[in-house]
């Protein structure tokens, strides 16, 4: 008995001193940002990339120099799971510490409730304000009707998208079978693709219009059968991730003979699910790939491309975070201080080059990135290929920020003070 | 019709592997009253094994060595865990598997990383064997056929042939009669918990390139397997195999049917709308809802049917 209250003395005081060790806080040259991705589960592949992505660029802008006199970024990482639950668990924990950002990308379902949860938790608590910086919740409507003051949406959103995608598709195709995932940006692709193929491409016939369970088919051969039955020349999809790599790789088992013009095949796993089969069939909307700066004669952004390739497997896509964390710098910059009114305020309207001389606007009134997309096609002749394959992205057209500035429906509630 | 022929081979693909996962359930559950909730998890490490043999030795060792492994783990949690548990009662079962769903879970995730692994189809099966209205099917495909009916057959002629297999079917109904006639039950519920998991681990083996291997396998495939052991009955093989069969159709065929409930009760003048009491889930298309129809069915049948479709003994 005495000797279990002894181990009893002695585990208590351990936990005491590790809970009573002071959490580090936000160490004066760093400024944390809480960055909340599915690290686990169907889609942890495109959290784990996007991992390796923002390392890299998290290197490049620290090296030029941080905001305020030289501080640097350190990202914080959380396990959304792609629920959105997790994802506000992870909010509550990155409020606790204080950090003044919040990122997150994959998953318009976890970008909805984070829009919802950042706006109340800054309404509540006007001392411990965050800013959410949306890197990757495409959903148009978050920036429509579910528009926030605190939100900043630094990547096209999804009628952005459809609308580069439906004027890029090629004139031959005259049948297009409409596929997405069941889920808040499946939805949002669904109703713009309709809606754009309709005003710009009003020959093109939709001849099915699929929503897929989100992450949960294994097998795409049934979906393969019907695409097939169909007779559509070109399969339309946003799916991403799992959802598009099964799918590539089902229609290949199946030698199903039609194109793809697709929305994120550019995104790792994509090119290594089609394969050689894909040359010439596929083609996709992305910012960037690694042969856009020999395309169009940008020897900075090449040696850019040439660091990531010696660090990674797969293109490097996302230009708009390199732009991001520009932005943000000179944001804080600006308002002197990580203080989100006052870094809110300097991000809004601000211009800005991105690394391929195109201009980016952050428009003030829905707090959207006006910014280029790229179409390109899958093939051979690529000059640097993607993931080891022999094939990569060679660009076909550019849309500018100009041609991809949309009306929005945002009536923004702006903070008083 | 091009459709039809092709989804009936791949639901019958797909209820082959899950036979294959339910009848190892169905054994355990209908002998030793164990609801192996670790069965799953068992396949899924039996995925990862074999793509482990196959990167350093080989597929078709693999076939042999993820399988026996799975069997001898299927061994040791019956011999020093269950055989121990057992004396607590039928929850302290369900508990001890319960905890393995989530040691096997997190083992995996810490030893191969949370991503899914690349465990590819052999290079001598990766060929279409026949086209069909334009459309390949893998030669793969046909050999996981091959494989789950030669299990269903070697299953068979144990269970029926054997006197091992005439002592686990006695065992099955009257362990106590089977005791004290002289033969070693524990023995046999032993071979019985590892013949499972062997199952399982073979499923795993051949599921595990055709579906993806990764951490979220099992509760991907844990439900349904449940589904199928419920609706075919308990201590009935062959309805475990006809419920797989089902199962795997029904699956399959609920992603080409375009049209929705509503649509199919509206010629008897049945209108609904999507405002309708269970109008949203009636309104959209069968295919969007297709993962509840296994559900749903095994929700019927224990309204109906308790005993399932051929149990023989009561849950």
């Amino acid at each position: 008995m005495k000797c279990q209250r002894i181990l009893a003395a002695i585990v208590f005081a351990v936990l005491g001193i590790a809970v009573s060790a002071a959490p580090s806080r936000a160490a004066d040259d760093t400024i944390k940002i809480g960055y909340v991705d599915p690290l686990s589960g169907p889609f942890a592949a495109t959290g784990s990339n996007f991992l390796k992505v923002f390392s890299y660029v998290l290197g490049i802008v620290n090296a030029e120099g941080g905001p305020l006199g030289g501080k640097k970024y350190e990202l914080v990482t959380f396990d959304s799971k792609l629920q959105p639950a997790e994802a506000l668990i992870a909010l509550k924990s990155i409020t606790d510490q204080n950090l003044p950002f919040v990122m997150h990308c994959v998953g318009s379902n976890v970008g909805s409730a984070m829009v919802d949860a950042v706006s109340k938790h800054n309404a509540r608590n006007p001392d411990n304000r965050v800013i959410y910086l949306n890197c990757g919740a495409l959903a148009t409507e978050l920036t429509n009707e579910q528009c926030d003051f605190w939100q900043f949406r630094f990547t096209a959103n999804v009628d952005q998208r459809a609308v580069a995608r439906i004027k890029t598709l090629p004139k031959s195709v005259t049948s297009v079978y409409v596929m997405n995932q069941d889920y808040l940006f499946g939805q949002s692709v669904q109703k713009a693709t309709v809606k754009y193929l309709a005003q710009y491409r009003p020959d093109i016939k939709v001849v099915a219009d699929e929503l897929v369970p989100f992450g949960k088919v294994q097998d795409f051969s049934p979906y393969v059968a019907k695409i097939k039955a169909s007779g559509a020349q070109s399969l339309v999809t946003s799916n991403y991730d799992r959802d598009l790599n099964l799918l590539l790789k089902a229609g290949n088992d199946a030698g199903l003979d039609i194109r793809y013009d697709v929305y994120l095949a550019h995104q790792p796993g994509g090119p290594t699910s089609i394969g050689a089969a894909g040359d010439n069939r596929l083609t996709s909307v992305m910012e960037f790939n690694d042969n856009v700066p020999a395309a169009e004669n940008n020897e900075a952004a090449q040696k850019f491309v040439d660091g990531f390739r010696a660090k990674a497997d797969f293109n490097f896509i996302p230009l708009d975070y390199l732009t991001m964390f520009r932005m943000l710098t000179a944001a804080i910059n600006k308002a002197g201080s990580t203080d989100a009114l006052k870094v809110a305020l300097a991000l809004e309207g601000m211009k800005m080059t991105d690394l391929m001389g195109d201009e980016n606007i952050m428009r003030a009134e829905d707090h959207q990135l006006l910014s280029p997309l790229r179409e390109a096609v899958f093939t051979k002749s690529a000059k640097l290929d993607a993931e080891h394959t022999g094939l990569g992205w060679k660009e076909e057209a550019k849309l500018t920020a100009a041609d991809l500035t949309l009306p929005t429906t945002c009536k923004m509630k702006r903070p008083t003070q | 019709m091009d459709v039809f022929i092709i989804s009936l081979l791949n639901g019958l693909v797909y209820g082959m592997l899950l036979f294959m996962l339910a009848s190892g359930l169905t054994l355990i559950f209908s002998m030793m009253g164990v609801l192996n909730f670790a069965h799953a998890s068992i396949y899924m490490l039996g995925a990862y094994l074999a793509f482990e043999t196959s990167r350093w030795v080989g597929f078709w060792p693999a076939l042999i060595v993820a399988p026996a492994l799975c069997g001898l783990l299927g061994a040791a949690i019956e011999v020093w865990g269950l055989r121990r548990v057992h004396r607590n009662g039928h929850i302290a079962e369900l508990l001890f598997t319960f905890g393995l769903v989530f040691i096997i879970g997190r083992s995996v995730q810490m030893g191969w990383g949370m991503l899914p692994e690349p465990y590819r189809v052999p290079a001598l099966l990766d060929f279409p064997l026949f086209t069909l209205y334009g459309l390949q099917f893998p030669a793969y495909r046909a050999f996981m056929l091959l494989v789950s009916a030669g299990m269903l057959g070697a299953i068979w002629l144990l269970l029926k042939r054997t006197r091992i297999g005439l002592i686990i079917q006695a065992a099955l109904t009257h362990p106590d009669m089977v005791a004290s006639l002289g033969h070693n039950v524990p023995r046999v519920f032993t071979i019985v918990f590892a013949g499972g998991c062997l199952l399982a681990g073979l499923a795993g083996v051949i599921g595990g390139n055709y579906q993806s291997t990764e951490p979220g396998m099992a509760d991907a495939m844990g439900p349904i397997v449940f589904v199928v052991v419920v609706f075919g009955g308990l201590g009935s093989l062959a309805g475990c195999f006809i419920a797989s069969i089902i199962m795997g159709m029904v699956s399959t065929f609920a992603v080409v049917i375009d049209a929705s409930v509503a649509d199919a009760l509206r010629p008897f003048g049945i209108a609904l709308r999507a405002d309708d009491l269970l109008g949203e889930i009636l309104t959209v298309p069968v295919a969007r809802i297709g993962a509840l129809l296994p559900l749903l069915m095994m929700v019927l049948i224990l309204l109906f049917r308790p005993r399932g479709l051929m149990g023989t003994r009561d849950t």
